[in-house]
Parts: structure tokens; sequence; C-alpha cells
């Protein structure tokens, strides 16, 4: 497959994580190996099989449109790292325009 | 503040063929969400109708619910669309804190209706509207912006997040690129945007109040060069929140994009910010690289598969689209062109259906929505269907009028008693006494005094001079202090003068 290092420089930005260029060079290896692996399954499969998303052959799992308790405002804020005013409090989003 | 150069409407379409294109964001009205069993009701308490699936949290799995399903079905084949025999879900992958998953389950390039159209109406012509699909996804939650001016996003120092819409079902209907509609493409669009949300009414599926952001549109438009075939490059407005807004943030962008075509310019793709009180849109957030959703099919969820006797069974439930449903009344209803044009912009349709529905007839519940409540709402800056009077109290109120028990003076005043929240009208008309006097020798004395204190006029009257009865029918009116009916009135004078 041969992933360049600009391919995985804009995975892992659109994966909002840091990576230096040293790091580049080894995920890029790494996933070259994992991508050849995935691809080693195209050869098995034939024209007569097809394509699956999913492991199960099931298809319309429904549940009825009926209401059921949830979490207290207590309970759901408990896990945030900040609250404010009931609400779950974030970081700026937009870094301040030039 | 508006920083860009803009072109003439009417110099704009001279050389130029504005395309559009909308995107609706229906929010479903079902009890719970798309793929839990959280309420999704408007308003409750921030963050209290959330459980581990809409937050997102490690390990729980969604379940699609029934109803969101059907009444997308049910929204496809309004839209003359195609239903999908089979169709996933897929994750569109994003960072936002209004999403916890950071992904929104959605639908990507299996959508459960496709390829439809629909026809909409506009100064009595009629134009087809090709609709590209309609998919289901899910709500985010609300953020509150804290620390900049006016709670917007820009400068704000950081942000609050309810997590009660995230995870309400929402069906996003996308139009193909609608070209040919000329100069009149804003009015099209905000006609397109209009007839949906009274489609959705008819149908039931969602309370379509584009001010609660349960019908949400943007607002796409290019141009081009007449003669040319290719689109042109193309600008997305949003935040465009009501059906005027429509219509005026595309007229807005179609002179925007005209003066940057017309000095030789190119119009940037980009997405654009409506903004209501100045009337002009404003360039969102410039991105450096293309949107990249990274969209895959949810492995959490298992295809949808309607059988066609399902889809055939939801099709048995479509109510007639808003056009033919407008024709069909009016026809039933026996109004003119104009009469119901009227009826439609003033808001008052269903509200005379319903009041007819009581047996009313179909003039005399135009007359009462159009004039008496149109000018209490106006009064009270509300929406008609929020006057404080049903469309079973006014029926009642005709009624009394079809019995003679009161006339139209008299029911103008109940009604107001009414949105006072006085009771029934039967009951005010009694509690007050209100009823027209239907006794004979009150009423023949009042008559006989009338004659009397104006002789003149009642000696001309009996030459032949009827249209000086009116005078007579005043006195009488007042003695009665209007609870009698002036063509009663007029009978006993010409009966009592001719004796």
């Amino acid at each position: 497959m041969a992933l360049t290092n600009a391919d995985v420089a804009r995975l892992a930005d659109l994966a909002r994580i840091e990576v230096t260029n040293d790091e580049l060079t080894v995920l890029a290896g790494q996933l070259d190996v994992i991508l050849d692996a995935v691809a080693a399954v195209s050869q098995v499969a034939s024209a007569d099989v097809a394509p699956t998303s999913h492991a199960l052959a099931l298809t319309n799992v429904f549940r009825d449109d009926v209401v059921e308790p949830s979490l207290t405002p207590r309970e759901a804020l408990a896990m945030a790292p900040a609250v404010e005013d009931e609400r779950f409090r974030v970081p700026r989003i937009l870094e301040e325009e030039a | 503040m508006n920083v860009d150069a803009v072109m003439d409407y009417d110099e704009v379409m001279a050389a130029y063929e504005p395309v559009i294109g909308l995107e609706v964001h229906v929010e479903l009205n079902t009890a719970s969400k798309m793929f839990c069993s959280c309420s999704t009701s408007f308003g409750a308490e921030p963050n209290s109708q959330t459980c581990p699936v809409c937050l997102g949290l490690p390990g729980a799995l969604p379940v699609v619910n029934a109803a969101a399903v059907a009444s997308a079905i049910r929204i496809g084949l309004a839209l003359n669309c195609s239903i999908a025999t089979w169709c996933r879900f897929a994750r569109k992958n994003y960072f936002y804190p209004d999403m916890t998953k950071n992904f929104q389950t959605s639908q990507y390039d299996e959508p459960i209706c496709f390829d439809g159209h629909v026809e909409v109406e506009l100064d009595d012509m009629v134009f087809t509207v090709p609709i590209e699909r309609a998919h289901m996804e899910e709500d985010a939650g609300k953020s509150l912006h804290v620390g900049g001016a006016t709670g917007r996003i820009q400068g704000a120092d950081h942000s609050l997040l309810d997590y009660n819409r995230a995870g309400v079902p929402l069906i996003e209907i996308v139009t193909k690129p609608v070209t040919g509609c000329g100069a009149k493409a804003p009015e099209i669009a905000r006609a397109y945007v209009g007839f949906l949300r009274d489609m959705m009414r008819a149908l039931g599926v969602s309370d379509v109040r584009m001010e609660q952001g349960s019908l949400r549109c943007d607002a796409n438009v290019s141009l081009r060069p007449h003669g040319v075939t290719t689109l042109g490059t193309r600008t997305e407005t949003k935040n465009v929140n009501s059906l005027r807004s429509v219509e005026r943030a595309l007229r807005y962008e179609i002179c925007r994009q005209g003066a940057i075509l017309a000095s030789g310019g190119k119009v940037k793709q980009e997405t654009r910010h409506w903004h209501e009180d100045g009337e002009y849109t404003s360039a969102g957030r410039s991105k450096e690289q293309a949107e990249d959703y990274r969209y895959f099919p949810e492995p959490d969820l298992v295809p949808v598969a309607p059988s066609p006797e399902w889809v055939a069974e939801l099709a048995t439930t479509i109510p007639p689209s808003p056009t033919a449903r407008r024709a069909q009344l009016r026809q039933q209803w026996g109004f003119s062109a104009a009469e119901m044009r009227d009826v439609v912009a003033g808001e008052a349709l269903d509200l005379i259906e319903a009041t007819v529905e009581v047996g009313c007839d179909p003039q005399a519940a135009r007359k009462w929505w159009m004039t008496e409540l149109t000018r209490r709402a106006n009064a009270l800056g509300v929406s008609l269907d929020q006057v404080g009077v049903t469309p079973a109290q006014v029926g009642e109120v005709q009624a009394l009028i079809d019995e003679g028990v009161i006339n139209d003076k008299v029911a103008r005043h109940v009604l107001g008693l009414v949105q006072a929240g006085d009771g029934s009208p039967r009951r005010i008309v009694a509690d007050h006494g209100l009823a027209v006097v239907n006794d004979q020798s009150q009423l023949q004395a009042a008559v006989d005094q009338a004659l009397a204190e104006n002789p003149d006029v009642a000696e001309s009257v009996r030459a032949g001079k009827v249209q000086a009865a009116g005078v007579l029918i005043g006195a009488v009116m007042r003695q009665m202090k209007g609870q009698v009916d002036a063509q009663t009135v007029r009978r006993l004078i010409e009966a009592t003068l001719t004796d």
C-alpha cells in the first residue's frame, strides 16, 4: 500500500492527535502492515461473497417508541470534567480569529 | 456589519441564472430519541433527558426507534421518493462538543428515501422541485457560548452543553440543484420550505416550528451566465430560520455573488451565516482543508430493510399534498382564488378547516378568522392559533347566530369574552344576558316608541321611502342595547306601519 508520511499526518490531524516527524515514519510503516493484512481478505473473497459491514445477518432490529427513565442531571453531570449552570462546561471551541 | 459589495437584483438576473439547492432538517416528534429511550420533549431541565447511549458512554449500544423509521418512510412517500429496500446507517466523524461520541449517526451513500419531487405553488404557477434524498440521522446537543459578544461562538471564553437534544431523530431532506426558476428563485425556495412545513404538519411527523428549530434550513445558491449549462460555484447559507429569511438570504447571496462575478472575481465555495437583523450574510470560519468526515458503516446497527408490505401499508396513510389539499378545500368551500390565497397567507387554513368540521359554514368561518380574530391576534402580537379562541368556540358562536340567539355585533363581543377566558360562548351569552330579545311585547314597545319619537320619518316610510327606516331601526337597536336582530326590527317596523 505504501502510506506516505503526509497521509499519516492528515489522519493524525483529523483524529486530533499530535504526532512528531519521527513517529510519522514509524506509524506509516505500521499502518502499512495493517492495511496489507486487511487487504489479504480480498484474496479469498470471491465474487459470490457479498460485502458485509456486520457480523450478524440481521436487519430491522427496532425498539418501540416508548420513553424510559433517563439519568438524572446529577448522574449525567457526575461524569463531566467541569460543570456550570447544570451543563457540561467545555473549553473554548474556536481559536481566536486572526 | 455588512462589508460585501452587492449588485442590483435585476441587473444580476439580466446576466446570470441562479441555481438553488435546499437542505432542510426536520426534527421528528417521536416520544423517544432515535437510538435510545430518552424523552424528546422540548424545554426540559438541562441534561435531564440523557442516558449512556446519547451521552456516548463506552459500551452503550444504540437501538433504532421503529416510529422514526416509519416517519422517514412516510416523508419519503409524501415527497414522491423511492424507498430503499435495504440501507445502512453511517458514522459521520467530526470533533465538536455538541456530539459526545465524536461522530453523528447518519446515513451516507444509502439514504432510506431517494429520487423524489414535489410540486410547489407560486402565484398560480406550479414549479417542480426535484428531491435528491431524505435520510435519517440524529440531532446534536445545544451549546451556549459564554464570554463572547451576544452568545456567539467567536470570541467566546468557553461553552456549556445541554445534551437533551442529542439523539433526537432528524430527517434531512436535500433537493437536487433547482434550475429554471429565473428571478423567482428566492420565492420558489420560500414556497418549497413552506410546502415542506405544511406537508410535515399534515403527516403529523413533526411540530415544524422554525422558531424552535424543529425545522431548519440551509440555502445553497450559485450563479451561471445565461446559456451556460455547467454549475457555478455555490455558497451554503446557514441560520436561515424563517420562511421570510429563506427568500431574503437567497436574494442577498445572489446580489453578492453577482457583484463578484460582474467585477471579474470568483465566488469562493464557503459556508455563510445569515444575519437576520442586518439582512446580510458573512463568511463562516474559513477551513484550510475540505471537510473529511471519514464516513463508514455504523457497526453497532444492523441494516434497515423495509418490507414492501410495510411501505405499502404506510403509503395508505399519506395525506394529500398541501397543494392538492388547498385546491380541494377551495372547491369544497366555494372560496375565490384570492380568498384562498389570503387564508393561506394568514395561516388560517387549518383553523377554518377545524371550524367547518364542527358544522360551521365555510364563509362564516373564513369571516371570523380572517377579520375579527386576525385583528385580535395582531393586537396581541401572537399567531392566529394562539389567539385564545378555538375553532370549536368559533363554530359555537356562529351556531348562536344561526339560531337567532345573538347577532354579529354581540358575537364579536362574545368572542372577546371567550378570549378573556370567561368560558364557552353559550355560557357567556347566558351569564351576561346577551341573548337577543325575543320578547315581542318589549320589542313592540321599543318600535312604538321609535315611531312616536320620529313621526316625520315614520310618515315618509309609510309613503314608500323605505331607506328612511334606517333611522327607526337605529333607534330601536339603541333602545334594545343591540341585543336584537336588525332584520327582525325592520320587519316589525314595516308590519307596524302597514297595519
